[in-house]
């Protein structure tokens, strides 16, 4: 059969302006808006923590593909991304020269060892925030902030990280339970309010799911990612924690469980990578799926309070299987002739 | 074709060097190279087993049925890591406790069988010890360059005859990545790129 509706005219043809470059930017431009507001609520120390992370991935992007003399790549911002994404998977609290290791760590061994962008295997970005988990535990644990109320953006410019300290949501729900999380988070809907904005301790970029839905949806509005695979990924975290979240089956409480830890930033920003998720709509869905119920697992079983980020990175190994098996079928195969 | 004595020697230091030429017996690079001093300790272990059950492989040559060579070799290699295990309990007590399962593991080194079947079944007694003590040799400098780097990020420190030596100043951060199991493979695959990088030029 051909189709008589489609045809194929002479040079030149119409582009459309959609380049690489102009997505990473894109993309770029809706993290800034939640990195804004942190340095509201964490005060503006973050904001060298988050330009140390950008410069130290462009600067590391720019050496080591000059050193393997390969075209130097940094203009099309997909350092810049990694950079902005592992500054946001940070707690505010850590000493300014930490991503340095990282960034080394995420845009030399993951991306451009294993052959430049399209090619890494895993994301970069979460790559970073696992090698500093492994590297300096305590950091990456305990220099959690509180949010700051009034306007006292420098409270915490000076001070180290062990005078202060706070708790993220989920600690205090995995090791006090329910009633110490309301005592010391407020009530439900103050709750469902702090946490919707961005009031609540975490890392750098991943409080406030207001911003991240609004530049998740503009991305999925411009066409440049799909709904699936954040979809799948929030929803099969809700209902899974609605079902073995709480004391006994089905009495979880799934809005808090998508409010807090960095299932609105890994869903939009980090799961959606390109390179490093599945490109069928089945493959998506399930990759989604997979992540939220890997993140499930590890927040209620595992020795971490959150675990979206081993959850992604685990499912990141999975993608080029997904892609294999979940090919869309050619024209007529499987057909009985 | 044939080599001298000075080339079968000299193979195991960098052309065929273990474990970055032939990457077999990663088990022990991995798992003991958290400090300098145990990677060298290893190294020197499995030196002794290479050499000594290559001379006893390369005797008995002619006698070992070739159906049963894999068992005869695994006889011989268990007699000598049995040998070196009493030893360093006897001499090297504090490195033995260290190094743990992995001195009794040297039996089931890729290395060490690998070396007894494809060279020393084939070669006289003095070739087979110079293939095992260039390639135990080697061993020891590929563990103990693995075990600096890994001790020196992961730690700060030169640990040489069970003392530490601070090398970076006390304000230096440890990655402590580079101790743990990832920091190990990691390291290998870099230290594998700079020689193929060496090589390639």
């Amino acid at each position: 059969m051909i189709r008589t509706d489609l045809f194929v005219s002479v040079s030149p043809h119409i582009k459309q302006d959609v380049t690489v470059a102009k997505i990473m930017w894109t993309v770029v431009a809706c993290l800034i808006p939640p990195l804004v507001l942190s340095m509201f609520v964490f005060g503006f120390q973050i904001l060298y923590i988050t330009l140390m992370s950008v410069g130290s991935c462009v600067a590391t992007e720019a050496i080591s593909e000059k050193l393997l003399s390969r075209p130097i790549t940094v203009k099309d911002g997909s350092a810049v991304i990694t950079g902005l994404l592992l500054a946001y998977v940070i707690p505010p609290g850590v000493p300014f020269w930490m991503p340095i290791p990282a960034a080394i760590m995420a845009i030399f061994v993951t991306k451009v060892l294993m052959g430049g962008l399209g090619f890494n295997i895993f994301n970069p970005a979460l790559i970073g925030r696992a090698f500093l988990v492994a590297t300096y535990p305590v950091a990456m644990t305990t220099a959690w902030l509180e949010p700051i109320r009034d306007a006292s953006v420098f409270k915490y410019a000076g001070a180290g990280v062990d005078a202060i300290s706070a708790a993220t949501p989920l600690y205090v729900l995995k090791h006090y339970g329910m009633s110490a999380f309301m005592e010391k988070f407020g009530s439900m809907s103050a709750i469902y309010t702090d946490f919707f904005i961005g009031l609540r301790p975490g890392c750098i970029g991943e409080t406030s799911a207001l911003l991240l839905l609004i530049g998740g949806i503009f991305l999925i509005w411009k066409k440049y990612i799909t709904w699936h695979i954040p979809i799948s990924l929030i929803l099969s975290v809700g209902v899974l924690t609605w079902i073995f979240g709480g004391e006994t089956l089905f009495t979880g409480n799934p809005l808090v469980a998508v409010l807090s830890g960095g299932v609105m930033l890994g869903a939009f920003f980090m799961a959606t990578d390109y390179v490093t998720s599945p490109t069928q709509k089945t493959g998506k869905l399930i990759f989604g799926a997979g992540i939220g119920a890997l993140t499930v697992l590890i927040r209620l079983k595992g020795g971490y309070p959150e675990g979206i980020c081993y959850a992604i990175l685990l499912m990141n190994s999975l993608t080029p299987a997904l892609d294999q098996w979940f090919r869309p079928k050619r024209f007529s195969e499987g057909a009985k002739i | 074709m044939a080599k001298s004595l000075a080339q079968e020697f000299a193979k195991g230091l960098w052309e065929e060097i273990p474990p970055f030429r032939l990457v077999l017996g990663l088990c022990p690079v991995l798992a003991v190279t958290k400090t300098v001093e145990n990677g060298i300790g290893m190294g020197l272990a499995t030196t002794f087993v290479l050499v000594c059950s290559n001379m006893l492989v390369s005797m008995l040559r002619k006698i070992i049925p070739s159906k049963v060579r894999i068992a005869c070799f695994i006889i011989i290699i268990a007699t000598f890591v049995t040998v070196v295990e009493l030893l360093m309990q006897a001499f090297a007590y504090p490195l033995f406790l260290k190094l743990g399962i992995f001195i009794p593991l040297i039996v089931v080194n890729c290395i060490v069988l690998g070396r007894s079947e494809a060279f020393a079944s084939k070669n006289g007694v003095v070739r087979s010890i110079a293939d095992g003590l260039g390639m135990g040799i080697g061993f020891t400098i590929s563990l103990g360059c693995l075990g600096a780097v890994r001790e020196l990020f992961g730690n700060g420190t030169l640990t040489f005859w069970e003392t530490p030596i601070q090398i970076f100043g006390p304000s230096f951060q440890p990655f402590a990545f580079m101790v743990e199991a990832p920091g190990a493979f990691v390291c290998l695959g870099l230290m594998l790129c700079l020689m193929n990088l060496a090589g390639s030029k």
